[in-house]
């Protein structure tokens, strides 16, 4: 096992784990999480217009882990998400406008509108899908790594879920299972430190949430979630055992939900938070850790920071208008798709 | 043709299908074991190895979710319950993600899942396990469901199932495992979607499935010695539904009895009711009646157990009520089967 010790979702910076990357990989990593942060505050910002009716479960604050992940993974490997995977969506690679268009209920979504903010997927990049049963995809996950394996294929498998989904009898099974057959998955375990309105240790006597991998034979580790750097450099590790037939990790990242559980306010104030949350979790802002330590180490200037964030604001006004532009499903088509025709045999 | 046990007829089925397509794999508990899950896995491991042929942890979700993953990333999976009252475990699993899969992402992916399970009836099997789940299932959009009852049946829809590019349930009775019936030499597929038609009459229709369809025949032969024909139909296929044959059969004889393994309420014999007020009230002569499991939980004691479920005796008793015939004391032997338990 190996545990970094950190103070609950609000380490320091500098892990022991910090990829080792390049100026352009450093600038993607960044990117990435500028791009979800200003989406999902555009998302906020649009909410009152009734243009998205659907629930949102937004990932502000949380954007390191999703890039983190997903940078670490080749074009062929899959990951499982949950209910609040716009982040993980737009990491993985999901098409920005398919993204709106899903929010908006158009044909042209991502699900064609029949998923909406909660059931996003993108097989063309490898996100196979998001399910909003907490716990309910870790399975499937661990499913497909056993396909994976039995075809001898070199496809690895990565589920994201939060510390609620700890709390669930199918956690352990698919963590077993997995164990007893060496399977190529990663169970990420992002912990956000509230299921709902509940914390971690409202709900485990045991809180170190990763430790429970290893009572199944899973090595488990606890990782600083705000720092997108350490969560590349802990994935491609354990990306690299998993591909040498090492079996099944656990990772534990640390962050913190900004916004409420769903909707796109923030709740502060809310007896459930701890009042100093805020002020530590803007502190260890992903975004502006990542900043910093690009500023310090490479030539980030403030004009590279406006440019990306022009690209950015006019990637959304162009998301925003083709899911504008495009229609509604017909009503015609509500019973499409929920049956795969079957080959014919005969009588 | 030739002549096969239930068992061995899903044995063979499985058989084929598993040296014509090197993607289908068979898990669940106790299938690679010497038991062999009544026999219908016997000997599957030593042909086709560990990799496609595997025992599994105790734990219905969280293998079902892997079933429906196994599906997704390419394989086949045949995931067996040895007793269906296990799959109430298993629910999230198959009704929120496997029936949704294929809809909730807008089509781009299918989940060519197959689950069996074993309804038990008789030598005590009790509270739990005896249930059988099949509205369950039919409930909720996304799954197809059928209830094979013959050796035919068995084999010809495992095949189909296993070729379907969809979740399937197939709810197999521990009764039917024993009883043979003819089989093509050479396996092949038959359609979802049919209802069999067991035994032709004009005087009242008995919509009967799985081993109630053999109670329901074997009442036939009862009530035909009162000269009284019953013509004998089988819902084999639950989703999708061949309502037609249904709707046919009660248009000719204008007397509805359907009896259903399971509980009447909200059960089968409910939406096969409704489907007959709906579509075809005008030919009804008399009410419809439903026969299933007693409202209550399973006994385990014999007189109790019993009078728990419907059998040829009281299908017999339900169609002379119906017609207005003078109630007799119908003796009939208590099941078509040998079973003697213990399972």
């Amino acid at each position: 096992m190996r545990w970094k010790p950190t103070t609950g979702p609000f380490a320091v910076d500098g892990q022991e784990d910090e990829a080792q990357m390049t100026a352009e990989q450093g600038y993607a990593l960044y990117r990435a999480m500028l791009r979800i942060r200003r989406v999902e505050e555009a998302i906020a910002r649009m909410y009152p217009s009734d243009k998205i009716q659907s629930p949102v479960h937004l990932s502000i604050g949380q954007e390191g882990v999703s890039v983190g992940v997903c940078l670490a993974l080749g074009p062929t490997d899959r990951v499982y998400g949950t209910y609040r995977g716009h982040g993980l969506y737009i990491a993985k690679g999901g098409d920005l406008k398919k993204l709106f268009a899903e929010l908006f209920g158009r044909v042209t979504g991502c699900a064609k509108g029949r998923g909406g903010s909660m059931h996003l997927v993108a097989p063309e990049v490898g996100l196979m899908g998001c399910s909003a049963i907490v716990a309910g995809i870790i399975p499937v996950a661990v499913g497909d790594a056993l396909a994976s394996k039995v075809q001898g294929s070199q496809r690895l498998v990565v589920v994201v879920f939060g510390d609620g989904a700890v709390d669930e009898g199918v956690f352990f099974e698919s963590v077993n299972f997995a164990a007893l057959k060496q399977l190529p998955v990663i169970f990420v375990c992002e912990n956000n430190a509230y299921a709902i309105h509940s914390r971690v240790a409202d709900r485990h006597r045991q809180a170190e949430l990763f430790r429970y991998g290893e009572s199944l034979g899973v090595p488990g580790e606890r990782c600083n979630g705000n720092d997108v750097f350490g969560v590349l450099g802990t994935m491609e590790r354990a990306v690299a055992d998993v591909r040498r037939g090492c079996g099944p990790q656990l990772v534990e990242f640390m962050t913190y939900r900004w916004q409420e559980h769903v909707g796109p306010n923030t709740d502060h104030a809310e007896p459930y938070r701890d009042p100093r949350d805020i002020e530590r979790a803007r502190r260890f802002d992903p975004l502006n850790c990542a900043e910093g330590r690009l500023r310090e180490r490479l030539d980030l200037t403030d004009d590279r920071i406006a440019e990306w964030e022009t690209d950015v604001q006019r990637d959304i006004d162009e998301a925003i208008a083709f899911a504008e532009a495009s229609p509604f499903p017909d009503p015609a088509s509500l019973f499409e798709d929920l049956y795969e025709e079957a080959p014919s045999c005969g009588s | 043709m030739r002549l096969v046990t239930y068992r061995d007829a899903l044995h063979a089925a499985l058989s084929q299908a598993m040296e014509e397509d090197p993607t289908v794999c068979v898990m669940g508990i106790g299938v690679d074991d010497h038991k062999a899950v009544f026999g219908s896995t016997k000997d599957l491991v030593k042909r086709f190895g560990p990799h496609r042929v595997f025992d599994t942890p105790i734990a219905e979700g969280g293998m079902t979710g892997v079933a429906i993953g196994a599906a997704l990333g390419g394989l086949k999976p045949v995931h067996i319950h040895i007793r269906c009252d296990f799959l109430y475990l298993a629910l999230d699993q198959l009704l929120n993600l496997a029936a949704k899969w294929r809809s909730m992402f807008g089509g781009q992916m299918s989940v060519p899942l197959v689950v069996r399970a074993v309804v038990g009836r008789s030598w005590g099997q009790g509270a739990q396990h005896s249930q059988s789940l099949q509205s369950f299932m039919m409930h909720v959009p996304g799954i197809k469901v059928a209830m094979p009852t013959t050796a035919y049946d068995a084999q010809g829809l495992l095949l189909s199932a296993i070729a379907d590019p969809n979740p399937v349930f197939l709810l197999e009775h521990r009764l039917l495992y024993e009883l043979t019936g003819e089989v093509p030499d050479y396996c092949r597929a038959i359609p979802f979607g049919k209802t069999v038609v067991r035994r032709e009459g004009d005087d009242v229709t008995l919509v009967a499935n799985s081993y109630m369809a053999v109670e329901a025949l074997r009442a036939a032969d009862v009530l035909s010695g009162y000269g009284i024909q019953a013509e004998v139909v089988d819902p084999v296929s639950l989703v999708p539904m061949d309502e037609a044959t249904i709707l046919n059969s009660v248009r000719k004889t204008g007397r509805l009895v359907v009896v259903d393994t399971s509980w009447v309420t909200c059960g089968v014999s409910a939406e096969i009711a409704a489907l007959v007020a709906e579509k075809a009230f005008d030919s009804l002569k008399a009410p419809v009646k439903r026969l299933g499991m007693q409202r209550t939980v399973c006994p385990v004691s014999k007189p109790l157990e019993r009078a728990f479920y419907p059998h040829a005796g009281t299908i017999v008793a339900e169609v002379l009520d119906l017609l207005g015939e003078q109630r007799l004391d119908v003796q009939v032997p208590e099941t078509a089967t040998s079973f003697k338990g213990p399972f």
